[in-house]
C-alpha cells in the first residue's frame, strides 16, 4: 500500500507525471512535424525573423538609420559592400530598415491573432453550444461583418478611428473575429452531441463549464491551423494598410510602408521596395507552410 | 499445403455440415500469407502465415475479435491494403490457380468487382450518395463488360432482383439515402454479384443492421450461394452469425488461423484453447455470474512472440509454445488446429493406442 | 417503493424543415411508456432502431424534454420539478454510453475524467479527492499507473471501465447503461458484464440496461421490456420472457437471433420488411403491418398495456396468460416464418429466380 501511496502522491504533486501523456503526445507531434521539410524551413524562417526583429538593434549595420535617421548624402545607392541592400531615398541603409521593419508586422499580427482568438472562439463556442436564439444572434452579427470585404472594412474603421497602428490592430481584430466564430460554432454544434458532453450534463456540470472544459479544448486543432494561415494574411493587411498610408507612418520602418515608399523608384532603384517585399512574401509563405504541416500533425492523430 | 487440399477433397465428397451439395474444387487458397504494416511506432506484423481455403459454393466464416487480422486478410485478397504502409511479405493468394499477390494493380482490377467482390460493413458509406442505385450498379457492370447503358441497366435490374429487392424502375432510380439499412446492404450485394462473381467476401455485412434485418441478409447470403453458386468468405466477430451461415469456420487470433473446420465440428468440439475460451465467453444461456473471461490481452503486434501468439494467455501453455509457431494439424476429418498442446495430446493418444509398454509414455 | 417509476412517458421531436424552419413533421419517439425498476434490479430495454429505447433512457436522464408523463425517482416526479431542482433530484443516476472512446473527453486525463462529477456542487478537495479516485479505479480493476493517461492510450474495455468509474464517483443508485458492450469484443464484453454484475451486488445498484443483443440481456437482466416503434409491447421477468414470450414481435425477435450453438438451427426466422418510420407510425397497433396474427381491430385501436402477475403485454390477441404448451408452440410457429433453408432444398429454380446471369456468365 505504501508503494501505491507514493505513486499516487507522486502523481498528484509531480506536474511532470501528470502531464506525461501530453508530453508524449507533443513529442510525437513534433516528430510528425519534422517530417515535413518545407515546414521546418518555414519554421526556421519565422524564428529567424523573430530573432532578427528582437535583436535588430545589435544586428543591423546602421541601427540609427534603421530607426529612421537619414543620411542624405548617401541617397539611392545601389547594393554594395557598404550597404548590402543599398540605401533608400533618405539615405538610410535598406538592410537595417528591413530588420527593424520586421517588428511591426510581427507584433501587430501577434496582437491581432490573440485578440481574434479571445473574442471569436468563445463567441463561436457559446453560439454553437446553446443554439437557438443565441446562435441566431451571433451568427447574424458575424454575417454582417463577413459581408464586407475585409480590407475595405478595415480601411473604413481605421479611417474612422484615426490612422495609427493601434487602430489598425483594433480594426483587424474587428474584421477577423467572425471567421473564427463561424469555425468554432460549426465544431461546437457537432461536439455538443458527443457522449462525453451528454455525460457531463448528466453529472450536472454547468453550461459554461462544459463549454470551457469539453467544447473549446476540442476545437483547438482546426483553430490553430486556421491561425497560422491567417497570420500571414494579417501581415499582408497590415502591410497593405501601411501601403496606402493608414498604418505605420514614416519614418517608422515597416515593410508595407517601405514597399509603398519605393513605388516611385521601382524602375530606377528597385532595391527600395524589393527587399521589403521579399520579407513580406517570405514570412507569409513560411506561416502557410507551417500551417499546412500543423494540419497534418493534428488531423491523422485519430488514426493512431 | 498439399496435405490440406486432399483432406478437404475427402471431406468434400462427404458433404458439408449443412447438407449442401458437396463443395467443389478450391476457388481461393491463401497459403502462408504474411502482411506487415509500417507505422510510426514500428512494423506491425499483422498477418503471420494465414492459411485459408474456400471451395466452390462454400461459405467460410472468418471469425475473430478485433485486431486478429480477419479484415486485413479479406482486404489483401482484393488488393485493398493501403499501399505504402502495408506490404505482403510472404505467402500466396491463389484464385483459381493464379497468385493474386504477384499481380499488378491493373491486373487485379480486372478481377475485383467482376470475379471477386466485396461487401463492407457500412452500406451507407459503400454507396455513392449522388448516384442512383441503378446508375451505380450499371457503372460497375460497364467497368467490366463492354455493354451499352441500356443493357447494363437491365443487368443491374437482374442483380437487384437476385437480392430479393423489387426490380422496379422506382427502386433503380432511388438514391441510397432513401433506402433503409437492409435495402442498402442488398444493393451493395447486388453490385457485388452483378458481374457474376465466383467469390464474395463480406466484411461484417450485418454488424450495422438490426437483428431482424440481419437475419434477412444472412438468409440472402445462403440463397445467393444456392442460386448463383457464389462462394463466400464471411468475416465476422459474431459467432452466432457464423454458425447460422457458414459451412466452415476459421478462427483467427493475432494474425494466425488457429482453428479451421466444419462449423458444427468447431463449435461443438473446439480444440484450440482460444476457440474453447472464446466460446466460453459467449453470454448465450449463461447467467452473469457464470460468464467466463480470457485473462490477459492481445499481444503487441509490433513485437510479437516468435512462437504461438496466444501462449501468454493460454492455460495449456508449454515451453515450446513460446518459441515455435505451431503448424496446423488435422484433429478430425477436415478439422485443423495449430496448437502444440493438441499436437502432443494427439501424439499421446496415438501412442497409447499403440499400447506402448513403456511407462511414462503416452503423456501429453 | 420502487427506485424508478416511469409512467406514460411520451416524447415527440419536431423536425424543422425549410428556410423558415417551421416544424412540419413530428417524430413519435416514445409514446405512453411505463416501467418500474426496483432497488438492485436490472431492467433491460430491448428494441431495434427506431424503437425509442435510447429516447426513453435520455428522458430518464434529463437529456430531452418529454411532452407528458412522469419520471418518479426516489419518490419525486422529476419532470414536475422546477428546472433548477431537476439536476439535483437526478443526482442519484448516472450514465455509461456505448462508445467507450467518444464518451470520454480525449483531452482529459483519467484523473480529471473520473473526478469531474465530484467538481459539481459540494466539492471534495485534496487528500479526500485523491483517495476517492484511487478507490474508484480499484473498484473497476484499473491501477494508479493509469491515472495520468488519456483515453486514446487505452483499449475499448479499459475505457469502458473508466466510464464506469466515473459514473460511480457520486455514488449513484441507478445506472443507465446504453449498450455498454455493443462496441466491445466478446471476451472484453464478458469482463465488463462480470464487472457490472459484481458492482451491482457490492453497491446495490439498479441498472437500466439498453441492449439489442438478446443473449446479453438474458444473462444480466431481471426484467425485460421489449419496445417497438416507441411503445412497449411486452414486459416480463427475464426467464418468463425467454421461455414464454407472447407478443408476436417478441417472438419474431427471439427467433431472429442467430445462435452460436450449431444444434439450434434457426428454422424460424425473421419478419419481413423494415421498421416503418416513426414520423408517421401505423394507426392502431404499430406492429400490425408486419404481424402475422393481424386482426381487424389491430389497425384501428391501440392495444392497451395489460399487466398480469408481473408481466405486461400490449396486444389484441386474446390472452388469458395461461396458455398450454401446445398453444405456446403454435403461437411461436405462427409468429415466424419458416426459413426455407436453401442448403436443405434440392436446387430447384423458383419462378423469378435467376439461376444464371444472362450474358454475364463467363468462364474464368
Amino acid at each position: 500500500m505504501a508503494a501505491v501511496e507514493t505513486a499516487v502522491k507522486g502523481g498528484f504533486s509531480d506536474w511532470r507525471l501528470r502531464r506525461q501523456s501530453a508530453i508524449e503526445e507533443s513529442r510525437y507531434n513534433v516528430r510528425v512535424f519534422l517530417r515535413d521539410k518545407l515546414a521546418v524551413a518555414g519554421l526556421m524562417v519565422i524564428v529567424g525573423t523573430v530573432l532578427i526583429a528582437i535583436f535588430a538593434g545589435y544586428l543591423a549595420p546602421y541601427p540609427d538609420q534603421g530607426r529612421g535617421n537619414s543620411d542624405m548624402q548617401n541617397r539611392l545607392q545601389g547594393p554594395s559592400a557598404k550597404n548590402i541592400m543599398g540605401t533608400d531615398q533618405q539615405g538610410r541603409d535598406v538592410l537595417s530598415r528591413v530588420m527593424f521593419g520586421a517588428r511591426i508586422p510581427l507584433i501587430i499580427s501577434t496582437v491581432v491573432t490573440a485578440g481574434v482568438l479571445l473574442v471569436g472562439v468563445p463567441l463561436g463556442g457559446i453560439a454553437g453550444y446553446f443554439g437557438g436564439w443565441i446562435d441566431e444572434a451571433v451568427m447574424r452579427i458575424t454575417d454582417i461583418f463577413l459581408a464586407f470585404p475585409a480590407l475595405v472594412l478595415a480601411l473604413a474603421l481605421v479611417a474612422f478611428l484615426g490612422a495609427n497602428l493601434r487602430n489598425v490592430a483594433i480594426a483587424l481584430v474587428v474584421t477577423w473575429w467572425p471567421w473564427y466564430s463561424r469555425l468554432v460554432r460549426g465544431m461546437a454544434i457537432s461536439l455538443r452531441e458527443r457522449p462525453y458532453v451528454l455525460a457531463a450534463k448528466t453529472m450536472g456540470v454547468g453550461h459554461f463549464a462544459i463549454i470551457r472544459r469539453h467544447i473549446l479544448p476540442n476545437t483547438i486543432g482546426p483553430v490553430i491551423v486556421q491561425m497560422t494561415v491567417d497570420v500571414g494574411s494579417v501581415i499582408l493587411e497590415v502591410a497593405a494598410l501601411s501601403f496606402i498610408g493608414l498604418g505605420a507612418k514614416p519614418p517608422t520602418p515597416e515593410w508595407g510602408l517601405m514597399v509603398s515608399d519605393g513605388r516611385e523608384y521601382i524602375l530606377s532603384a528597385w532595391w527600395l521596395s524589393t527587399f521589403a517585399g521579399i520579407g513580406i512574401f517570405g514570412l507569409v509563405l513560411a506561416y502557410n507552410l507551417v500551417g499546412d504541416a500543423l494540419r497534418d500533425v493534428l488531423d491523422p492523430r485519430l488514426k493512431r | 499445403m498439399a496435405g490440406r487440399t486432399t483432406a478437404s477433397a475427402a471431406a468434400a465428397s462427404e458433404g458439408g455440415s449443412t447438407g449442401a451439395a458437396p463443395p467443389g474444387r478450391p476457388v481461393l487458397e491463401i497459403e502462408d500469407l504474411r502482411v506487415e504494416f509500417r507505422s510510426l511506432r514500428g512494423v506491425v506484423k499483422a498477418l503471420n502465415g494465414v492459411n485459408l481455403t474456400v471451395h466452390e459454393r462454400e461459405i467460410v466464416g472468418l471469425v475473430g475479435e478485433s485486431g486478429c487480422g480477419k479484415t486485413v486478410t479479406g482486404y489483401s485478397v482484393l488488393g485493398l491494403l493501403p499501399k505504402p504502409q502495408a506490404q505482403v511479405t510472404g505467402g500466396r493468394i491463389l484464385f483459381n490457380g493464379e497468385d493474386l499477390v504477384e499481380k499488378s494493380a491493373r491486373e487485379l482490377r480486372t478481377l475485383t468487382g467482376k470475379v471477386i467482390s466485396m461487401v463492407f460493413q457500412d452500406p451507407l458509406a459503400s454507396l455513392n450518395p449522388v448516384l442512383s442505385v441503378g446508375e451505380q450498379i450499371s457503372r460497375v457492370i460497364r467497368a467490366h463488360k463492354d455493354v451499352k447503358k441500356k443493357e447494363a441497366l437491365e443487368a443491374a435490374r437482374t442483380a437487384i432482383v437476385a437480392t430479393d429487392l423489387p426490380g422496379t424502375d422506382s427502386l433503380l432510380k432511388s438514391y441510397p439515402h432513401q433506402l433503409s439499412g437492409g435495402m442498402r446492404q442488398r444493393v451493395c450485394m447486388a453490385m457485388a454479384i452483378s458481374c457474376g462473381s465466383a467469390l464474395l467476401i463480406a466484411d461484417e455485412p450485418t454488424t450495422a443492421l438490426d437483428v431482424t434485418i440481419q437475419m434477412q441478409i444472412l438468409t440472402l447470403l445462403l440463397e445467393l450461394r444456392e442460386r448463383l453458386g457464389v462462394a463466400q468468405v464471411l468475416i465476422t466477430h459474431n459467432v452466432g452469425v457464423a454458425a447460422r451461415t457458414c459451412d466452415r469456420i476459421a478462427v483467427m487470433y493475432a494474425g494466425n488461423v488457429v482453428e479451421d473446420g466444419p462449423t458444427a465440428e468447431v463449435l461443438k468440439r473446439p480444440r484450440h484453447p482460444y476457440t474453447v475460451a472464446l466460446i466460453e465467453c459467449l453470454p448465450q444461456g449463461k447467467k452473469a455470474d457464470q460468464l467466463q473471461t480470457i485473462p490477459g490481452t492481445v499481444p503487441d503486434l509490433i513485437a510479437p512472440p516468435p512462437g504461438c501468439r496466444f501462449h501468454e494467455r493460454c492455460w495449456r501453455v508449454l515451453d515450446v509454445c513460446r518459441d515455435v509457431l505451431p503448424t496446423p494439424i488435422e484433429v478430425a476429418r477436415d478439422h485443423w488446429t495449430a496448437c502444440h498442446w493438441v499436437q502432443r495430446e494427439i501424439a499421446g493418444e496415438r501412442r497409447s493406442d499403440a499400447r506402448s509398454e513403456r511407462a511414462g509414455e503416452g503423456e501429453g | 417503493m420502487a427506485l424508478l417509476t416511469v409512467a406514460h412517458l411520451t416524447v415527440h421531436f419536431k423536425i424543422r424543415r425549410g428556410l423558415t424552419r417551421r416544424s412540419t413533421d413530428v417524430v413519435h419517439a416514445a409514446d405512453d411508456v411505463s416501467l418500474t425498476i426496483e432497488k438492485g434490479e436490472t431492467l433491460a430495454l430491448v428494441g431495434e432502431s427506431g424503437s425509442g429505447k435510447t429516447t426513453v433512457a435520455h428522458a430518464v436522464l434529463g437529456l430531452n424534454r418529454p411532452q407528458s408523463g412522469s419520471i418518479v425517482f426516489h419518490g419525486r416526479d422529476v419532470l414536475s420539478l422546477p428546472r433548477r431542482e431537476r439536476r439535483a433530484a437526478r443526482r442519484g443516476m448516472q450514465v455509461v454510453f456505448q462508445d467507450p472512446y467518444s464518451s470520454l473527453n480525449p483531452r482529459m486525463t483519467v484523473h480529471d475524467l473520473v473526478t469531474e462529477p465530484l467538481t459539481v456542487g459540494a466539492t471534495m478537495k485534496g487528500d479526500d479527492l485523491n483517495a476517492r479516485v484511487v478507490s474508484l479505479l480499484e473498484m473497476v480493476g484499473l491501477g494508479t499507473q493509469h491515472l495520468w493517461r488519456r483515453p486514446h492510450e487505452f483499449s475499448g474495455g479499459q475505457c469502458q471501465r473508466i466510464a464506469i468509474a466515473r459514473a460511480l464517483a457520486v455514488q449513484p443508485e441507478l445506472l443507465v447503461l446504453d449498450e455498454p458492450t455493443a462496441a466491445l469484443d466478446v471476451s472484453v464484453q464478458a469482463r465488463i458484464l462480470t464487472l457490472l454484475n459484481r458492482l451491482q451486488k457490492e453497491l446495490t445498484l439498479s441498472y437500466l440496461f439498453i441492449a439489442h443483443d438478446l443473449a446479453v440481456v438474458e444473462s444480466i437482466a431481471t426484467q425485460v421490456a421489449v419496445m417497438y416503434l416507441g411503445t412497449i409491447v411486452e414486459l416480463a421477468p427475464t426467464d418468463v420472457l425467454f421461455a414464454d414470450a407472447r407478443h408476436p414481435y417478441t417472438l419474431a425477435l427471439l427467433a431472429s437471433v442467430p445462435s452460436p450453438d450449431p444444434d439450434i438451427r434457426t428454422e424460424r426466422a425473421a419478419i419481413t420488411g423494415d421498421v416503418p418510420s416513426a414520423i408517421d407510425p401505423p394507426k392502431g397497433c404499430r406492429f400490425h403491418p408486419r404481424c402475422r396474427f393481424r386482426m381487424e381491430v389491430c389497425d384501428q385501436e391501440v392495444p392497451p398495456l395489460v399487466t398480469h402477475e408481473g408481466r405486461a403485454l400490449a396486444c389484441h390477441l386474446p390472452d388469458d396468460f395461461d396458455l398450454s404448451a401446445e398453444q405456446k408452440a403454435a403461437r411461436r410457429a405462427r409468429a415466424t416464418v419458416a426459413v426455407e433453408e436453401p442448403a436443405r432444398r434440392r436446387a430447384r429454380p423458383r419462378p423469378g429466380d435467376q439461376v444464371t446471369m444472362p450474358k454475364m456468365r463467363r468462364r474464368w
